[in-house]
């Protein structure tokens, strides 16, 4: 079943070229894949259209079958109303860079407070919930915690709780160890491999090669915003088609 | 005059200016944060009004703009100005000048807010009332509290403008003393009032400040 796809999106800044030409991912139940590519090559831009963040110029998004944007005559892309909108939010999470946790809330209310506010689901229930999480990332002992008092691999085991709070159907990563020391890199990537071993459905951008070679079932390269190439993480990695490929694989391993 | 019939005449005056002090918090800090809204909505009628009435109160002399609110409505209208109208020209006056200052003093939290923030509330699906709130301003609030701490002195002493239309604060009272009895010490007397009232309010906000400090 498929969970997440963007079919044709086209977006450019005004100051910039395209940064966003003709992409179309699909996503399956279940599925993880990888997005990597150059900086610059529009990959974020890509995660910030599919997460509603940025508005496309042209394209279609679906949600597990749902229209969260559409393409109207002129080929400009409509979206949903906002109440259909804010339905469809809840259908996926993202993991920001930089964790972006309220510093104001403690742990565990940055877990539980859009599941009990905007959700509106139990109190309760969302509380025992978060403490559940909190324990499968390890962090039982910080739900009074406030953000600040956190390593930066804590916080991004809290916001990588906080999306998972929302019960999302998928999960995108923007560069979730880009911000991190080299050496708290592990503790995240160990936890999306463990999400990855309970089947959730998850897109991650990231410039860790080898982690999304282990990971992901699909790698899809991204460069001067088209996909360039993509398939099976395992061929991609190891036999490169596209001379393209072939040359920022041999960037990153030099 | 005796130096306890004037502590007393002087406290008297000390509540007026208290009650200043008050009623004008208690109106420019809100309306304070529906001009900085405005001034920074994203339309431009709104917009520009809202600087250039920042501009105007911040470019001349709040006694100034005391006396047009006192006399204006003479002067402008024709309507007869009642002796009840004084101190509510003070409250009006004050208000709409410190509510000029809180706009800028908010504005400046607003934007220094990271919009990572707004990008989370966002994807979790908060509303923009709701982000604005829950998540924006709380964090402003801590952010602009030694700036507001400022100005809440500034006002303290301030209020002893309300002398220029002769509203019988503690100033106006000081003053009167000094000339009647030919003396220093109900000014003396008025300093240190003024001292301890400023101090009474630094101590609160600094434990405002403190109460704050649970996050980083």
């Amino acid at each position: 079943m498929e969970i997440f796809s963007i079919k044709n999106a086209k977006k450019s800044f005004e100051n910039n070229l395209d940064v966003l030409q003709d992409i179309s991912i699909s996503v399956a139940k279940g599925e993880v894949a990888a997005i990597i590519g150059p900086s610059g090559s529009g990959k974020s831009t890509l995660l910030r259209c599919a997460t509603l963040l940025e508005k496309m110029d042209s394209g279609e998004l679906y949600y597990s079958g749902e229209k969260a944007a559409w393409n109207n005559e002129e080929g400009k892309t409509v979206y949903a109303n906002p109440e259909k909108l804010r339905q469809i939010k809840s259908k996926f999470g993202l993991v920001f860079q930089n964790f972006n946790l309220f510093p104001h809330y403690s742990v565990l209310k940055n877990i539980t407070d859009a599941p009990i506010s905007i959700q509106k689901r139990k109190k309760d229930e969302v509380i025992q919930e978060g403490l559940v999480l909190l324990e499968k990332m390890g962090l039982s002992d910080k739900a009074d915690a406030y953000p600040f008092q956190l390593s930066g691999g804590q916080q991004q085991r809290v916001s990588i709780a906080r999306a998972l709070a929302m019960k999302p159907d998928i999960l995108f990563f923007d560069e979730p160890t880009s911000a991190l020391d080299p050496e708290l890199t592990g503790e995240i990537l160990r936890v999306i491999r463990s999400l990855a071993a309970e089947h959730m459905t998850m897109v991650i951008v990231t410039h860790e090669i080898e982690f999304a070679r282990n990971v992901a079932d699909r790698i899809i390269f991204i460069a001067g915003g088209v996909i360039v190439e993509e398939g099976n993480a395992e061929s991609l990695i190891s036999d490169p088609q596209n001379d393209r490929t072939k040359a920022f694989l041999n960037r990153l391993q030099r | 005059m005796s130096i306890s019939v004037m502590l007393s005449k002087l406290g008297e005056g000390m509540i007026t200016s208290v009650l200043i002090f008050t009623l004008t918090l208690l109106f420019s800090l809100p309306l304070g944060l529906i001009v900085a809204l405005a001034r920074m909505s994203k339309n431009i009628i709104l917009k520009n009004f809202t600087r250039i009435y920042i501009s105007i109160m911040r470019g001349t002399p709040l006694m100034l703009q005391l006396l047009v609110v006192y006399f204006g409505p003479y002067f402008l209208f024709g309507i007869s100005i009642s002796s009840g109208y004084r101190f509510w020209a003070v409250i009006l006056a004050f208000s709409i000048n410190y509510a000029a200052y809180f706009a800028e003093i908010y504005r400046g939290g607003i934007e220094s807010m990271p919009l990572g923030q707004y990008e989370a509330a966002r994807v979790l699906g908060y509303s923009e009332s709701q982000t604005f709130m829950k998540i924006i301003l709380p964090q402003v609030i801590k952010r602009i509290i030694p700036a507001i701490t400022n100005e809440v002195i500034t006002l303290i002493k301030d209020t002893s403008l309300a002398f220029s239309i002769a509203v019988t604060e503690m100033f106006t009272v000081a003053k009167a003393i000094a000339s009647s009895e030919k003396t220093m010490v109900s000014y003396v007397a008025a300093g240190i009032f003024y001292y301890v009232f400023n101090f009474v309010v630094a101590v609160v906000m600094e434990s405002i400040e403190k109460k704050l400090d649970y996050y980083r």
